[in-house]
């Protein structure tokens, strides 16, 4: 078997340490490492977007990124995302809009659409369509998270 | 009663889990010591297996085990998973797949070996380690051509490819084709693909050797079949074996499946003293995940000069696979869902069910009523210009009118039941949807865009779809002596917002909240019977039971505070967790009271009157299913240099009785349309000629996205059934019906200058391209 190595990297603020395979993708690592499996696996090919994650500010795909190369970097992912009692605006406007079915989708859309906020506060819906290609649900056809970003966006304007 | 809880739009809760990544799917869990499965799967559409080395993967490090069929002999008491769904007096093929394939495999992507290691990785290495010597044979895509003269067997060890057959009919259909005006015919393909839950299938094992109990977490639709499988297979006691189902990322039908990974994790689990994970991965679901593929329709429909139908009849093929995973019902739900809301004096439809080198078909959310749906849809545009009257005249004219309500076709369903209408109003659903969508101004529209060089078209369709099958679904309901309730079903949850609604039910019975009502479903451990989530039935028949059980709780706990205030049940009103004397908050005994006064005390008698324990359980078996409709209409542009079709906009008019829910039934009818527009315009898993799979990845097998979906505007048309207690019908596939002929439908309009017809879905640009080219 190849050498592992060792990766340390920080995760919503909180730093890991962990021996890894030199194939293992941050996915993995997330997930059956450290625990986080807020994160989601629905391709492991970059065509699904369940594993939206951001890696030092960008978004990526962490089924398409090795254990290795977060080393020294900082993640973001789904479970750093509401504060201990208060729900994100885009989590609490998926709450309220119905947002989400199954739920297996929602931590890499919220991510990504976290992701356009930051970089776009008053996307279009088109646009919010568009930026959300990438990441793919089965059950709710879009309409209710389309409506959900738009209103989280409002939302965080006005605050 | 208005301030009931049924039909509030309440927010969903089970949410906050899912949406900080809290909730825990079977993926999710890692008991200590996990071991993990990898398949070595057949590349071969058909062949004969001869040779198998599994030395060199046996001696991987990390590896556990490494097994062939021959290897599970002394585990399992049978090589072959049972069928789920068998048909009383089963047909000739119809037979489960294999755990592992003995002598033969018959479709790509047939588990041969089995590899058990410390990790998956280990294992997928060890796999590649195994070789197999395989003896091609020829293979059979075509489930038409599977059934000609001279056709190679699909399997050589059970030849001949016809699975089943059977004949649809009622009235004279011959006769009414002999004194018909008009006659349309058409040959129809309806193709609908892979069921791509975001989440593939998964099961983690683990066997307690102390207490020879073994434990199943299972992404599954039917937790309790999948305990009477397991029973089975590995011939263990009820009592020894729990089936638990965690989150479950979306289910669409192949869920209600067990698989033979499933099998072998058990088998592994059972030796080898450690849990055991099996978790598919995308491509695996491509390849080994039941599918609902092809129909071939030929069809002719007889009407008089007035464009109403006379007689209806054809054939239908069916493509099975290469084997029966559960039953032979789809193609017979098509072909009688196809009679939707429609009248039909004389129909005969002969299916034929044919086998053929690919994974097993079983049902999708719809499970052959789309199809259905489809052809007459389909064949009423059809007929409309041959007779030469619009689309929305030649429906009004064959519509069953509702002053006919109830309704009941001549034909009757596989197990013999009449399909039997209960209620709807067919005709004011098609026109609240024209209304909607704008039908009266759309030729104004539609030739104004045409003077800008711009396709528009608009399409309509209707559908009736039967919900709620039985036999039965469970409902135990329990006023805990903290006084606390619980519900516990076998019905599951899979992203519907099962819990909320089930909630909402159970609360408003006993005068609660609904977060203060727990839902425990998908653990055989708690409710002895269930069926599970398919067919559109769980808010039907879970609904029900669970109304009916918190009913007879809600009887108990009034007997029982009438007892301990001396008071009459008549003055009592339950609220806020307490039974309160009317206009007296001050005379009141809580549900922890109550419940504690029926506990029982050892040297006590209970209550005069009372039974033990403050709960009651249902089982509720409906009459018949009860039947939901709607009307789609929709408006598309198409790009007549790509071929490209642009949705415009989606109006869906919706019946599905009284709504539990609206904002959760709403999005149930948006993911449906969303499923049906993939079907219509996207999704296509592609055979070559010898069966080989040739769309493996998400990049290829194109799901619908964001960007080129539309918003979908709901309205509801509400006609309540009288077959359940609460007069709900279910929602869950009757989004999906209709969207493929109102699409197809709209593009023909929008391309009515070339005069383009279609007979087949998905719609590529590619096929439009052509057609238009060939003008
Ligand atoms: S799992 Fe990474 S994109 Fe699908
Ligand atoms: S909510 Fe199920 S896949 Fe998006």
């Amino acid at each position: 078997m190849a050498k592992k190595a060792h990766v340390t990297v920080t995760v919503n603020g909180d730093e890991y340490e962990a021996l890894c395979e030199p194939g293992q993708t941050l996915v993995d690592l997330l997930r059956n490492e450290l625990e986080l499996t807020g994160t989601k696996e629905g391709c492991s090919t970059g065509d699904c977007g369940a594993c939206s994650v951001m890696l030092d500010g960008k978004l990526v795909c962490s089924c398409l990124v090795l254990a290795m190369e977060a080393d020294g970097r900082s993640v973001d992912t789904i479970e750093g995302m509401a504060t201990e009692n208060n729900l994100h605006p885009l989590q609490r406007n998926f709450l309220e809009l119905n947002g989400l079915q199954c739920g297996i989708c929602t931590p890499g859309i919220l991510i990504a659409a976290r992701a356009l906020l930051e970089r776009n506060p008053d996307p279009t819906e088109t646009e919010i369509r568009y930026w959300l290609a990438g990441n793919l649900c089965r059950c709710t056809g879009y309409d209710k998270i389309i409506r959900s970003v738009m209103a989280a966006a409002e939302e965080m304007r006005g605050a | 009663m208005d301030d009931s809880l049924i039909g509030a739009p309440l927010r969903r809760l089970e949410d906050r889990a899912l949406l900080t990544g809290g909730a825990r799917y079977v993926d999710d869990l890692n008991p200590d010591g996990l071991l993990h499965c990898a398949f070595v799967r057949s590349a071969f559409a058909h062949a004969r297996i001869g040779a198998v080395d599994m030395a060199a993967a046996r001696a991987l490090p990390g590896v556990h085990a490494v097994w062939a069929a021959a290897d599970l002999a002394g585990i399992l008491t049978q090589d072959r998973i049972p069928e789920g769904f068998p048909k009383p007096g089963a047909n000739r093929r119809e037979v489960g797949p294999y755990v592992l394939a003995r002598d033969e495999v018959t479709y790509v992507g047939e588990p041969v070996c089995a590899v058990i290691a410390e990790t998956r990785a280990i294992a997928e290495d060890a796999a590649e380690r195994v070789e197999v010597a395989y003896d091609a044979l020829p293979a059979v895509a075509d489930c038409r051509a599977a059934l000609d003269r001279g056709a190679p067997d699909v399997d050589s060890r059970d030849p001949g490819n016809l699975v089943d057959s059977y004949t649809v009919a009622s009235g004279a259909v011959d006769e009414a084709f002999a004194g018909a005006a008009h006659v349309v015919t058409a040959e129809l393909r309806q193709h609908r693909g892979v069921s791509s839950p975001m989440e593939c299938r998964g099961s983690v094992l683990r066997f307690d050797a102390g207490r020879g109990r073994l434990t199943m977490w299972a992404n599954t639709q039917a937790p309790h079949s999948h305990k009477s499988v397991l029973v089975h297979l590995l011939g263990l006691d009820e009592a020894k074996v729990r089936v638990v189902v965690p989150s479950v990322g979306g289910g669409f039908g192949p869920k209600l499946l067990f698989y033979p990974e499933d099998a072998v994790a058990a088998a592994g689990a059972m030796t080898l003293g450690r849990p055991v994970k099996w978790t598919e991965d995308r491509r695996e679901h491509f390849l080994a995940t039941t599918q609902e593929r092809d129909q071939v329709w030929e069809v002719e429909m007889a009407l008089d000069a007035d464009g109403r139908i006379l007689g209806l009849r054809g054939r239908l093929y069916h493509d099975q696979g290469a084997y029966t995973a559960r039953g032979t019902n789809i193609p017979f739900s098509s072909a009688t869902t196809i009679l939707g809301p429609y009248i039909v004096p004389a129909y005969r439809m002969e299916v034929f069910i044919a086998g053929t080198n690919k994974v097993p078909a079983t049902s999708m959310r719809g499970a052959g009523h789309p199809q259905g749906c489809f052809t007459m849809e389909r064949m009423l545009d059809l007929a409309a210009r041959k007779v030469g009257m619009s689309p929305v005249e030649i429906r009004r004219a064959n519509m069953i009118r509702a002053d006919q309500m109830p309704y009941t076709h001549p034909v009757k369903t596989q197990a013999g039941q009449p399909i039997a209408y209960d209620s709807g109003d067919y005709a004011a659903c098609q026109e609240q949807a024209l209304k909607a969508i704008g039908a009266e101004d759309f030729p104004a529209r539609q030739a104004a865009a045409r003077g800008q060089g711009r396709c528009l078209g608009l399409g309509l369709a209707n559908y009736v779809k039967p919900t709620g099958r039985g036999p039965f679904e469970s409902g135990l309901v329990r006023v805990g002596t903290s006084g606390k309730v619980s519900v516990y079903t076998g019905a599951i949850a899979m992203g519907q917002g099962f819990h909320t609604a089930m909630a909402q039910i159970c609360a408003d019975r006993l005068g609660l909240r609904p977060e203060d009502v727990t839902i425990v479903a998908g653990d055989t451990d708690t409710v002895p019977m269930g069926i599970g989530g398919f067919a559109s039935r769980q808010t039907v028949t879970a609904g029900s039971a669970i109304h009916l059980a918190a009913g007879k709780v809600r009887e108990k706990l009034l007997g029982i505070a009438a007892h301990l205030m001396e008071a009459s049940e008549n003055d009592l009103e339950l609220a806020g967790g307490r039974v309160t004397v009317k206009g007296v908050p001050g005379m009141s005994v809580s549900f922890a009271d109550a419940a504690n006064a029926v506990a029982g005390t050892p040297g006590y008698a209970l209550p005069p009157g009372m039974q033990a324990g403050l709960e009651a359980n249902v089982d509720f078996a409906p009459s018949n299913v009860t039947y939901a409709n709607g009307a789609h209409a929709v408006i598309v542009e198409v790009d007549t240099e790509t071929g490209g079709v642009r949705i415009d906009r989606y109006v869906v008019v919706h019946d599905s009785g009284r709504l539990v829910n609206p904002l959760i039934v709403d999005g149930q009818v948006q993911g449906g349309v969303v499923h049906g527009l993939g079907n219509a315009l996207f999704e296509s898993m592609l055979f070559d000629d010898g069966a080989q799979p040739v769309t493996t990845t998400l990049a290829e097998y194109l799901l619908p996205s964001a960007p080129e979906m539309p918003n979908i505007e709901i309205h509801h048309q509400v006609s309540p059934t009288d077959r359940n207690p609460i007069g709900v019908k279910g929602v869950g596939e009757c989004g999906v019906m209709s969207p493929a002929p109102a699409i197809l439908a709209a593009i023909e309009d929008a391309l009515a200058e070339y005069e383009v017809t279609l007979d087949r879905y998905p719609v590529t640009p590619m096929m439009l391209i052509e057609k238009i080219n060939a003008r």
